[in-house]
């Protein structure tokens, strides 16, 4: 007999060393997320993917699935307070939706649009942010930036680079690239990089590429992020 | 400054886990992490160079950019505040020619604020280059500004500027007699190690650092791993506003705390052990390493320990100015060189802690009870306490008192009997636990120091009727702020949200429905963040909403609406790219009936609506 969470009531499966984001997606249920993606090390820190474990909310992308575990995913509170921590994302930096090429094929804007959120609700920072324009090939807008480590995570384990990092503390936290510049030219990035491709945002764009499909034909502009990523993302399997 | 460099590298064995202690001395040396260092020693450590700037720009000791041969810093706890900080600190900038915040033109000095140094007993406080400065007032002020400016050397400073007293006005079990050298290790190996163990567990020992998880559990566990390495760390980076005790045990009882870990280090199995000692006390580094030394010396530590066969040493490192390193985890990526941001959990440290081995992280206090308790055996402790809070509790006591310093209790001692010890009279109120605690009002002073009613790691910082608690609470909020290490999204943008809020209502700019949402706000940080720094960082707001919600609702105007920031000054540009300055151009805050703001302007330049 294998081993079972319940979700929102429904009896999951799951295999010994799968976090309950791996066993959800596994079995076709969605749990809001932006900063997990399952090829990459769970990083943990959007906090979207909030769920109550045995009553103890927990990050579903890195928190391990075990037996029992009464797990609570689709409930109105969580949905609303995920709403308000996606807001913080749109206030902390500049997100400005209709004039961004990422528009329709953004994850952040589709998870806004999936918890239905219709304001910012909170005050905008407005900070003052930078664009590297630099390099030939990939742009890098810090203004869309939500510090979610895929690119640094996909520079590391995939591209065997280590062109991005986080760096500041709090509020103060940017991004940076591995070059005594500071610009994008002077690293070891490559279109071709996978880092340069998984942002879930428009802050890292590939130059020359934008627009080629048009708005209204994107990605989110027809199916909502969830049918999307149970569809396109594949879970990890236990070890 | 390539040789000084390749110095330290190879001085630290060209560990990547050395780097703090690496930028440190290169911190020390320039004022300032140059870039060519930044590439040298990612050469030297074999770490990208990315690696090493998000570290500099992490820890507040750091910078890319110049400081001053003289590095000013002035604490900025609550309690510097009630001690006149700001007159002093705007003295000092005058007196100095220097804006807080900025280094002197001709770079001899730069001054700062600092989060709390831990010197509440004795402020306001600060440090220079590192160093604690106690019992700032004018005098002396006057006294550092002209040793600055005659560009006198640190050791040629009076020493009564950095006279940092003990101040034990009150010991009990712990405090009242020093421990003879090796007198716990002895008894443990004399009664077994295992015996021992039991004897911790006997005891109800539980983390002093505030969690109050049971010492000898987390000993065993750790022990129980099925790994060949394990670590010892005591976390002394006493970083919560309030908090000083671990520094006067440091400077007063080391070596009974090295024994605590010594004796942790038979009882798990571990060879090495870390001693986490915050940046701000520097000063307490060089007389360690020589109770270190002389414990080796007496073969108290290194190899075959006692004769018993056990292999174990200390290593003292030093923090960077970050308070989240605290957090165990977080404390743990810091040791191994690293920016300090809490792992998730699970795996815990005690099956995988530093480098991925198990190891116990312990405060201070925790270690020096321990050691006791090998001593005197587990019911000796067991005898005094609650039911679930065993031994006793060393207070940190500042504030509106006669008398701020060291006090020792058994759990289960009241409020008020501590406040008429320590000479508190006229109480407003008692920040118990610091600003992460409980803020307990003068209605509640019978509620008792204990795991089940008032649990703290030690800060309690007393609160006169002439204060005001909006004050306090402001402060609390910008240090949470101030602090949060930025990794998760709710406590990243929720503390900085908050004291935006906080700012709006106690400036006077809050209407109603800000207090509505300040309240929603705390819950969203308070429930969602990753750490106990987020889990926290609403406590002052949410304790003294519930005790005093009438101070936050007079805050407000009596008006629906009322702009968040200053509307006429965000004409500024406006204004001077119109070229304009009179009466026209300018925008009240608000009508006569408070109502919506109103434009004077004509309907071309006018904003809003």
């Amino acid at each position: 007999m294998s081993k079972t969470i319940t979700i929102d009531g429904k009896v999951i499966p799951f295999e010994e060393g799968q976090t309950i984001m791996d066993a959800a997606m596994a079995a076709g249920v969605y749990i809001p997320h932006l900063c997990h993606q399952p090829e990459f090390t769970p990083h943990g820190s959007c906090k979207l993917c909030t769920v109550k474990v045995n009553g103890r909310n927990c990050s579903a992308c890195t928190f391990p699935a075990a037996d029992g575990q009464d797990v609570l995913n689709h409930t109105e509170e969580l949905i609303e307070d995920r709403k308000k921590i996606t807001q913080m994302l749109f206030v902390e930096g500049n997100h400005f939706c209709p004039s961004c090429e990422k528009t329709g094929n953004c994850q952040l804007q589709a998870v806004a649009y999936h918890l239905n959120m219709l304001d910012n609700h909170f005050p905008l920072f407005y900070p003052d942010r930078e664009v590297d324009a630099s390099h030939d090939e990939v742009m890098v807008d810090h203004n869309r930036c939500i510090f979610c480590t895929l690119c640094v995570r996909a520079s590391h384990e995939k591209d065997g680079k280590d062109v991005f990092a986080i760096s500041g503390r709090g509020i103060h936290k940017h991004l940076i690239v591995n070059a005594e510049s500071g610009l994008l030219k002077d690293t070891d990035v490559a279109a071709t990089d996978q880092a340069a491709h998984i942002c879930p945002t428009g802050a890292i764009l590939i130059k020359r590429t934008g627009y080629q499909v048009p708005i209204g034909q994107r990605i989110y502009d027809h199916q909502q992020i969830d049918q999307v990523s149970l569809a396109t993302e594949h879970p990890k399997h236990g070890e | 400054m390539r040789q000084f460099i390749h110095g330290i590298a190879e001085n630290n064995h060209y560990q990547a886990t050395h780097l703090l202690q690496i930028l440190r001395q290169i911190q020390s040396r320039y004022h300032y992490i140059p870039e060519a260092a930044i590439e040298q020693l990612s050469g030297l450590l074999s770490i990208p160079r990315t690696q090493i700037i998000s570290v500099i720009e992490f820890y507040s000791f750091f910078h890319l950019t110049p400081r001053g041969r003289y590095e000013l810093l002035i604490s900025d706890s609550i309690t510097d505040h009630m001690l006149g900080k700001k007159d002093l600190l705007d003295y000092l900038a005058k007196k100095l020619a220097v804006a807080v915040g900025a280094v002197r033109e001709d770079g001899l000095v730069s001054l700062e604020n600092t989060s709390c140094t831990g010197m509440c007993d004795q402020g306001p406080a600060g440090l220079v280059n590192g160093y604690a400065l106690t019992r700032l007032d004018r005098s002396s002020i006057d006294k550092i500004v002209e040793l600055v400016n005659q560009q006198k050397p640190l050791d040629e400073w009076p020493k009564e500027l950095f006279l940092v007293n003990d101040n034990i006005y009150k010991s009990g079990l712990l405090l009242d007699r020093q421990m003879e050298q090796g007198a716990a290790l002895k008894s443990a190996f004399k009664r077994g190690v295992k015996a021992t163990l039991a004897e911790v567990d006997k005891s109800g020992l539980r983390g002093r650092g505030g969690a109050g998880f049971k010492t000898a559990t987390k000993w065993q566990f750790c022990s129980e791993e099925q790994q060949s390495v394990r670590y010892v760390v005591c976390n002394a980076d006493e970083g919560e506003p309030g908090t000083f005790k671990d520094r006067v045990l440091l400077n007063s009882y080391a070596d009974q705390v090295f024994e605590g870990m010594t004796v942790c280090a038979a009882i798990i199995g571990a060879k090495q052990g870390f001693l986490y000692l915050r940046g701000e006390y520097l000063h307490l580094y060089d007389k360690l390493q020589s109770i270190l030394n002389q414990r080796r010396q007496n073969g108290l530590l290194g190899t075959n320990i006692l004769d018993q066969g056990l292999d174990f040493d200390i290593e003292i490192c030093l923090g960077a100015g970050a308070y989240i390193c605290g957090e165990e985890s977080a404390l743990i990526e810091s040791l191994e060189g690293k920016a300090g941001i809490p792992r998730n959990r699970p795996p815990y440290p005690v099956t995988q802690g530093y480098l991925g081995k198990p190891t116990v992280v312990n405060n201070v206090e925790t270690f020096l009870a321990a050691a006791s308790i090998a001593v005197n055996g587990g019911d000796w402790f067991a005898d005094i306490g609650t039911e679930k809070s065993k031994g006793t509790k060393i207070l940190s006591i500042s504030g509106d008192c006669a008398r701020p310093g060291i006090y020792e209790y058994p759990f289960g001692t009241t409020i008020q009997t501590v406040l008429n010890d320590c000479g508190a009279d006229d109480v407003l109120g008692v920040q118990v636990g610091g600003p992460s605690g409980t803020f307990i009002s003068n209605q509640e002073f019978d509620r008792k120091l204990a795991f089940e009613d008032l649990a703290t790691g030690g800060s309690f910082i007393i609160f006169n009727s002439s204060r005001n608690i909006l004050d306090m609470v402001h402060n609390f909020t910008h240090f949470f702020a101030h602090e949060s290490c930025g990794f998760c999204t709710p406590c990243r943008v929720g503390t900085s949200l908050l004291q935006k809020q906080i700012d709006k209502i106690v400036e006077g700019h809050g209407s109603a429905g800000d207090v509505v949402a300040l309240e929603e706000l705390c819950q969203l940080v308070k429930n969602y963040s990753h750490c106990g720094l987020g889990q926290t960082a609403a406590n002052p707001i949410i304790t003294t909403l519930e005790r005093y919600p009438d101070l936050y609702q007079n805050r407000l105007k009596e008006i629906s609406y009322e702009p968040g920031f200053d509307l006429d000054g965000a004409l500024t540009t406006a204004r001077r790219m119109a070229n304009r300055d009179d009466a026209g151009a300018h925008l009240a805050q608000t009508d006569a009936f408070g109502s919506r703001p109103v434009a004077s302007l004509p309907p071309s330049l006018a904003v809003g609506e």
